[in-house]
């Protein structure tokens, strides 16, 4: 059955990263991934392992390339909007509201109170939801199998209000460049309030079964470790690095969307292991309810859109009646509008990190380049740093603590 | 009468190994085969496997499985003692003692040289 | 002997082997049922009335897969290996009492199918023999999910089988026996849990982690291990394996319901032996109901912690249970069993728990 051996052909373009004793067959090569249950999409991680432990993590992407950046050259600034979303699938609204942001920087965009704060709401829910998607599939890759129903009941709340605002579950893009799409309908501020009394009641739950659980202590504690230094030598944003003890948050270090304006905390642990990395994304979830709450009791009334309309669209009432207003919605559908040369970089924290897109226009309606810079790509990198060393049991642990989305990855 | 008492059981013993082959004999009758060489790689997360998959494993496990044996015989010792200490009475605990010192000494000696240890 | 009590052991064996298979299909729903109702689902209910004929529906399904034979595996004792798990975990429950004598069609019928004087060591032995299924499915299937699934299972189960022995002894040194009858019998006045409450808890968890349970499910720990050593199997052969972790799930329950839990004895027991079977399976599906349980709370346990638990504290707390019952079954006074067993295992727990927290706290491991 030893007839056949490794050769670095077969090994495609990873040959050179594995180890001498790998090729003389003294470690196991192993592929985890891309269609395994817990590798959260189609990451492919190349193993070398000793026994159970690992030796060498090579991650391999690009399963889930969909050339997002390069398509949105292809459009409209206004039309591209809707690609935004397909990024990170966990963080539609706040990948819309980063390229909003980017736009609205680019040709001077002003946006109303109302829609500042109706953004700041939905991207908290968002936050929210991303982060139980987290702690549901973490759960469920350390076989605490009801967690992930928990997590998905609750999350499935915050899926009805975004359907509610913008008509679809997860790919809503309600966020456009100088505002919003629409104003929220009537029932929106009820239901978030609903969520709003419910949701601590239930991260108590979570808690409950998981924090103080000696089984899932033995499997975060220590597990994973990532230094200050290492975690700033290696661009990790987001949870993961105020776990590693630096607060650093982008709402709070530069604030955006009226962030000054509410009262929250920055949750942060000196660990940086698993389970420090568990309790900062379970507290920002309890800050992040504290800012829609805020958010939510000094919602300001009025437009929910710029009326700038070189760049924004008219109401459908207007066109009835002004020729102007056909004329403007004319030419923002066929030939979109256009900025002058120039180049911007705007980021936003997303659930996962520093979430930036870099817009640059070279004076034509569709974007010249589009670049994202998405907290889970390099988040990723740390992985086999992370992995060293530790048993193929903690990889999994490890995959969910990092909280990747392929689609943010690959792009 | 001793082989009497086990004639059941080798009854029982048939009927089930019967039943189990009947069953794999079902899936063979009736399961659809259509056979391609992909589709009888060894399955490796949808990549091609890297050489092949039984290969030499960790020496731990078998540490376990020696320690195991050494124990397991230790253990079935307990069973008939178990059965008559009440007829043996304070002279029998003390025999068990003494075997089980010796017993934990192994053990402690075990542990503290690491063959507990998984790592 | 007469050919009548041949007849008598066939009929038995036939029933006791299509109660367990029934006992399996309808155990499965019953997980999917209770998992549901703990993870606010709603669990199968298509097929039939509140989806009573779904493992019917499964069987079916799985009768007529596709059945995969990797190329690269070793063929024969590819196909042997489910074979050998299943009968292990259908012959294991024939020395078990299912209830006292009743009268059929004017026959005396005991409702056992053998009384070995030797019942708990043929236990003990038949369960080891399961390993052999299990670690020969993934040495053959040449494939290294399966074939590490094979050993890790194998590692855990003999790690588990000496707590699980040490566990036997209690009942055993109470009853003075090692017929189960005899232990069942003994248990009239006073269930021996009472008397070895640690004991059974040991026996309980040494049975999660031998029929690979959560949250011991090493073996086929799915987010790590895909599917374990059943990778490879798909159609009928995978069913096999399904039925023998469930089936033994069955046969653990009523092993524990007999040596600790009064067996078949139950209220009305002595009057009507027809209830018999009927308590034993009560208890059956209490304990069963716990198994099912423990899995949608707990995480898994990791596996180089989980031997460590088995060795270094199921292993000495099981010999330190055997040695209290001994002194007080020799002392004659059966008070002094829980207290004192009760107290070490209250001792180990707080041990274990100082030294974990320690070790979390240094940042080694």
């Amino acid at each position: 059955m030893d007839d056949y051996k490794i050769t670095t052909d077969a090994l495609d373009d990873v040959g050179h990263l594995i180890s001498e004793r790998a090729l003389k067959g003294e470690t196991v090569l192993l592929n985890m991934g891309p269609q395994h249950p817990s590798t959260h999409g189609v990451l492919r991680l190349l193993l070398e392992l000793d026994g159970e432990v690992v030796v060498n993590c090579i991650p391999d992407i690009g399963f889930l390339h969909t050339g997002i950046e390069k398509n949105m050259e292809t459009k409209t600034y206004e039309k591209a909007a809707v690609m935004t979303d397909r990024l990170d699938y966990l963080n539609t609204v706040g990948n819309n509201l980063v390229y909003c942001l980017a736009i609205e920087k680019l040709v001077g965009l002003d946006v109303p109170a109302r829609a500042q704060a109706l953004r700041v709401i939905l991207v908290e829910l968002q936050r929210i939801a991303s982060h139980l998607v987290w702690l549901g599939t973490h759960g469920l890759d350390l076989a605490a199998m009801s967690m992930f129903l928990y997590c998905f009941r609750e999350r499935e709340m915050i899926m009805d209000i975004m359907e509610m605002v913008g008509g679809q579950r997860m790919m809503a893009t309600c966020i456009r460049p100088g505002g919003m799409w629409r104003d929220v309908p009537a029932g929106f501020e009820e239901a978030v309030r609903q969520f709003i009394r419910i949701f601590p009641k239930r991260i108590k739950e979570y808690e409950n079964l998981l924090t103080r659980n000696p089984l899932f202590l033995e499997r975060t504690k220590n597990i994973g470790i990532l230094s200050k230094e290492d975690a700033l030598r290696w661009g990790v944003t987001g949870p993961m690095l105020r776990a590693s003890g630096v607060a650093h948050d982008l709402r709070k270090v530069r604030p955006y969307s009226g962030y000054e304006l509410y009262d929250f905390d920055i949750p942060t642990q000196s660990d940086g292991d698993t389970y420090a990395r568990y309790l900062v994304r379970m507290e920002e979830m309890r800050q992040s309810l504290r800012i829609i709450q805020q958010a939510l009791d000094k919602l300001p009334s009025g437009p929910v859109r710029s009326n700038n309309r070189k760049f924004v669209p008219p109401p459908r009432a207007e066109i009835g009646v002004s020729m102007e207003a056909l004329i403007h919605h004319f030419k923002l559908w066929t030939e979109g509008f256009t900025p002058t040369k120039g180049a911007v970089y705007e980021a936003v924290e997303s659930p996962r990190g520093e979430l930036g897109v870099y817009l640059e226009s070279d004076g034509t309606p569709k974007p010249f380049r589009v670049h994202w810079r998405t907290p889970s790509f390099l988040n990723l990198q740390v992985l086999p740093l992370l992995a060293k060393g530790h048993l193929v049991a903690d990889l999994v642990a490890l995959i969910g603590t990092i909280d990747i989305v392929l689609g943010d990855v690959d792009r | 009468m001793a082989f009497w008492d086990y004639l059941p059981i080798a009854i029982l013993f048939v009927i089930s190994a019967g039943l189990a082959a009947i069953a794999v004999g079902l899936g063979h009758l009736f399961g659809p085969r259509k056979p391609t060489p992909k589709k009888l790689e060894p399955y490796e997360s949808g990549m091609n496997p890297f050489g092949p998959g039984t290969r030499r494993m960790p020496v731990r496990f078998y540490l376990v499985a020696v320690l195991f044996i050494l124990f397991d015989i230790e253990v079935v010792f307990f069973l008939p003692w178990a059965v008559v200490l009440k007829d043996l009475g304070i002279t029998g605990l003390v025999e068990m003692i003494v075997f089980v010192s010796i017993l934990v000494v192994g053990f402690i000696y075990a542990w503290k040289k690491g063959a507990l240890e998984w790592e | 002997m007469t050919t009548g009590s041949v007849w008598e052991w066939i009929i038995k064996s036939v029933v006791i082997v299509f109660g367990l298979l029934t006992g399996f299909a309808y155990l499965t729903l019953l997980e999917r049922k209770v998992l549901a109702k703990i993870q606010v689902r709603i669990g199968p209910n298509r097929a039939g009335p509140m989806g009573l004929f779904q493992p019917l529906a499964d069987a079916i399904k799985l009768i007529f897969k596709e059945e995969i034979i990797p190329s690269r595996a070793d063929k024969i004792i590819f196909v042997l290996a489910p074979i050998i798990t299943v009968i292990p975990a259908l012959i294991i429950l024939g020395v078990l009492p299912f209830g006292g004598i009743i009268t059929l069609f004017g026959r005396q019928i005991s409702l056992s199918l053998a009384d070995l004087n030797v019942g708990v060591l043929y236990i003990t032995a038949i369960a080891s023999i399961s390993i052999y299924g299990i670690v020969l499915a993934g040495w053959s299937s040449n494939n290294k999910y399966a074939m590490l699934g094979g050993i890790r299972s194998s590692a855990q189960m003999i790690s588990y089988e000496l707590a699980l022995g040490l566990s036997f002894i209690g009942p055993i040194l109470l009853s003075g026996s090692m017929s189960l009858h005899d232990i069942v019998a003994a248990q009239k006045p006073l269930w021996f849990v009472v008397y070895q409450p640690v004991g059974a808890l040991i026996f309980w968890i040494a049975t999660l982690a031998e029929v690979n349970r959560a949250p011991f499910d090493m073996p086929e720990a799915e987010q790590e291990l895909t599917a374990g050593y059943h990778t490879e199997y798909s159609g009928m052969k995978f069913a096999l394996f399904f039925m023998a972790e469930y089936i033994k799930m069955i046969a653990v329950s009523a092993i524990a319901a007999t040596l600790f839990f009064g067996g078949y004895r139950f209220v009305l027991e002595d009057q009507y032996p027809i209830l018999g079977p009927v308590w034993l399976l009560g208890k059956v599906i209490v304990l069963l109901f716990g198994m099912i349980w423990v899995r949608a709370t707990l995480p898994r346990i990791r596996y180089d912690r989980l031997m460590a638990f088995g060795w270094k504290f199921l292993f000495p707390l099981a010999l330190a249970n055997v040695f209290f019952t001994a002194i007080g079954i020799v002392l004659e006074k059966l008070w002094l069993i829980p207290l004192l067993t009760i107290a070490v295992f209250l001792g180990a727990v707080v041990m274990v728990g100082i030294s974990e927290t320690r070790r979390w706290r240094s940042h080694v491991f």
